[in-house]
């Protein structure tokens, strides 16, 4: 046999094997990247115990790449420049317009007909030019944190219900307290403190922030009031020191180590601050409305959205493994170990285990409407830090006016919606 | 092929992994960092329109990236100066005779610890220093310093000088560790011939121990400008490049554009312009090396 005939055979028989293995491919070999930060924040090992269920039921392999919040965002926006994004990923509202706009990540919509799956059953779905791209898992509230044991060594009996009666308390904490009253985080590394603990306060009087999908920061009379109100903290000086360096953690940090009275944060950090301060005294509160205002409040709603990359080559399962969450088991059990609420509207929680704080937070959520005019936003998060910058120049004088800030924020805001 | 083919090609096939490496991990996003500075915006657009240099002649008029130079050359300049007075001052302490071998040792290890820590580290360490509650305000409202705590981070006026502080910090060591080097192997002989001709010490460090350090010390400078100027982690874990924009820099810059605003080709233009200006850094570097040999 020559040397040519002998190279031959070999060739051939190693490429018969490659085919081989190719056409036993089968779901069973099929590995999804789930690329999140819930794994993180969940009880330990938590997740991948949701997973392997998936994984029994259809052979398809989990795997997941959990990360803190910020590192995920980093990896999924750098996964979306160069198209290398893990199969599932993890969204934050903030983000979708964008990968939704860029090609990113798939329409939802597409393979939800696909599949004739049923989407009557999600309590929410975010979308882009009339698709969906990505779908809720979990939702978090935004309730007023409240240190009792502040409130009673300054000698407040009532937890606050309007602005004046907020503004009274902040007072009687600045005089017979060390700590301070209210937070804002506006650190511009991340400048959600504008949709957390600013704009909380306009939504919760019934205010927004947008007019049928637009900015509408100019002529908003209840806007310019909420800028007012944080200007007269801020001079007063019911504000923890340093705001406009501090980040939602280091407020997080203050309130448990009781120096700040009042703080508003997801209920997902309840475990945490459970865990880290079993001795803190506090409780939730629903936010402050204006004085005049009796309506229905808006409350401040962040969520666990999930997706699927468009450069996933397992499509069809992905799809699969996203229903398979938001089923109303385990969307359920999902929720109730993320102290949140199911995005699934025919999930029922067992909340009985959950700290009873939760379920008051519960009703407070239920008195009143979800509201996250960030979410599916174009750029959302330098929407936040053009009107982060903003109100600190106004804080500092260099504004003179709130229409003014109000004006250049609007300004900064139509280039991006454009 | 016959074997003086062979013989000439041997060597470059021995080069070829470095090779195809640099222009996967160098040469390649190089290129497509240039190419897309070129662009309206890619990425975020898929059928990107070629504009030539008009990002260059957008970024070049934009106010806040100036500012974002000069917050850059503030930072650059004060952090290089510093490390250098530090540097030497402590490589001078831990190379004195007056001092025992072990406890040169002991301090050589404690002043280059924040060589050790990870950017992170730094900017989690430094928060916590510099913060309104931490230990540094503590005493400096102990000492009356001052009658009320000190934003450092937060405040516009002074957050820039304090994230230079926090460099300074973490980038001494490299100096100190690099000239103690050097001084190590300055000859005790240059030093005794100085004492001979009279000089007093301050003769000799000019005149002996600045001239024998001074290829080291001309590295050291160009590095540090090259390591600086990209310095990114440590100004985004602290301050963001806040308050507004106080604290700034180009590669804040490039990442907001990139990572926040998705405007990727006018990231990619603040992008080639800094690698201009650490390539013609470079060049001096190479230059200076070379004049060396």
């Amino acid at each position: 046999m020559t040397g040519w005939a002998k190279k031959l055979i070999v060739v051939t028989t190693v490429a018969a094997m490659a085919a081989g293995m190719a056409v036993s491919a089968s779901a069973d070999d099929v590995t999804l990247e789930f690329q999140q930060w819930w794994g993180v924040e969940l009880p330990d090992g938590a997740l991948q115990e949701l997973c392997d269920g998936f994984t029994e039921e259809t052979g398809v392999a989990i795997e997941l790449l959990s990360n803190p919040y910020a590192d995920t965002k980093t990896q999924v926006a750098a996964g979306a420049a160069t198209g290398t994004m893990a199969d599932v990923v993890g969204l934050d509202g903030s983000w979708v317009y964008d990968f939704a706009k860029q090609g990113a990540i798939a329409n939802l919509s597409e393979l939800m007909e696909a599949d004739g799956y049923d989407d009557s059953q999600l309590s929410d779905q975010i979308t882009y030019e009339g698709s969906t791209y990505m779908i809720p898992v979990v939702n978090f509230a935004y309730p007023l944190y409240v240190n009792l044991d502040i409130l009673e060594a300054a000698g407040v009996k009532d937890i606050p219900a309007t602005w004046s009666e907020f503004l009274d308390v902040c007072a009687k904490i600045e005089e017979n307290t060390d700590a301070a009253a209210y937070c804002i985080p506006l650190n511009t590394e991340a400048p959600n403190g504008i949709q957390n603990q600013f704009s909380t306060w306009l939504w919760a009087s019934g205010g927004n922030l947008l007019s049928e999908g637009k900015p509408a920061l100019t002529d908003n009379e209840l806007l310019v009031d909420v800028v007012e109100l944080f200007k007269e903290m801020k001079d007063s000086g019911y504000f923890s020191d340093g705001v406009e360096a501090l980040m939602e953690q280091d407020m997080v940090n203050e309130f448990e180590n009781g120096r700040l009275a009042f703080m508003v944060d997801g209920i997902s950090h309840l475990t945490t601050i459970k865990n880290e301060s079993p001795d803190l005294n506090f409780t939730y509160a629903p936010m402050p409305k204006k004085d005049d205002y009796d309506g229905e409040s808006g409350m401040d709603v962040a969520n666990w959205g999930i997706g699927i990359a468009e450069n996933c080559e397992h499509k069809e399962e992905a799809m699969a493994f996203i229903e398979y969450l938001m089923s109303p088991e385990i969307n359920a059990k999902l929720a109730q170990l993320a102290n949140a609420f199911p995005g699934n509207s025919n999930a029922e929680p067992d909340y009985s285990e959950n700290d009873e704080r939760f379920l008051q937070a519960f009703e407070i959520f239920q008195n009143g409407y979800a509201i996250n005019e960030f979410t599916g936003a174009p750029t959302a998060e330098d929407l936040m830090r053009s009107m982060n910058e903003q109100l600190i120049l106004y804080f500092d004088g260099d504004t003179e006016t709130p229409e003014d800030m109000l004006a250049a924020t609007q300004e900064a805001w139509e280039a991006a919606y454009n | 092929m016959n074997a003086k083919t062979k013989k000439k090609l041997l060597p470059y096939g021995y080069l070829l992994p470095t090779i195809i490496l640099m222009l996967i991990l160098l040469v390649i996003p190089i290129l497509m960092v240039i190419d897309y500075s070129l662009y309206d915006n890619v990425i975020a657009n898929k059928n990107p329109i070629f504009v030539g240099l008009s990002n260059y002649a957008s970024v070049l008029k934009d106010s806040a990236f100036w500012t974002a130079v000069s917050h850059t050359l503030f930072f650059v300049i004060v952090s290089i100066v510093a490390h250098m007075f530090i540097g030497m001052l402590f490589a001078m302490l831990l190379n004195t005779r007056y001092l025992s071998s072990r406890t040169k040792g002991i301090f050589r290890t404690i002043y280059a610890l924040p060589w050790m820590f990870t950017a992170s580290v730094i900017a989690i360490t430094w928060r916590m220093l510099l913060d309104p509650n931490g230990v540094l305000n503590y005493f400096i409202l102990f000492f009356h310093l001052s009658e009320e705590k000190v934003t450092f981070l937060a405040s516009r006026e002074i957050a820039l000088q304090s994230v230079t502080l926090i460099n300074i910090w973490s980038g001494y060591p490299f100096y100190m560790i690099s000239i103690l080097a050097g001084l190590q192997g300055i000859s005790p002989d240059l030093y005794e011939a100085a004492a001979l001709d009279g000089a007093d010490s301050v003769h000799s460090f000019f005149g002996v121990t600045i001239p024998q350090l001074k290829p080291i010390l001309i590295s050291l400078v160009m590095l540090d400008f090259v390591w600086t100027l990209q310095q990114f982690a440590l100004i985004w874990m602290t301050t963001g490049g806040g308050p507004v924009n106080a604290t700034e820099t180009v590669s804040t810059w490039i990442y907001k554009q990139g990572f926040t605003k998705f405007q990727y080709s006018t990231a990619s233009t603040g992008a080639v312009i800094l690698l201009i200006v650490c390539t013609i850094i470079g060049i001096f570097y190479v230059r200076h090396q070379r004049a060396e040999e």
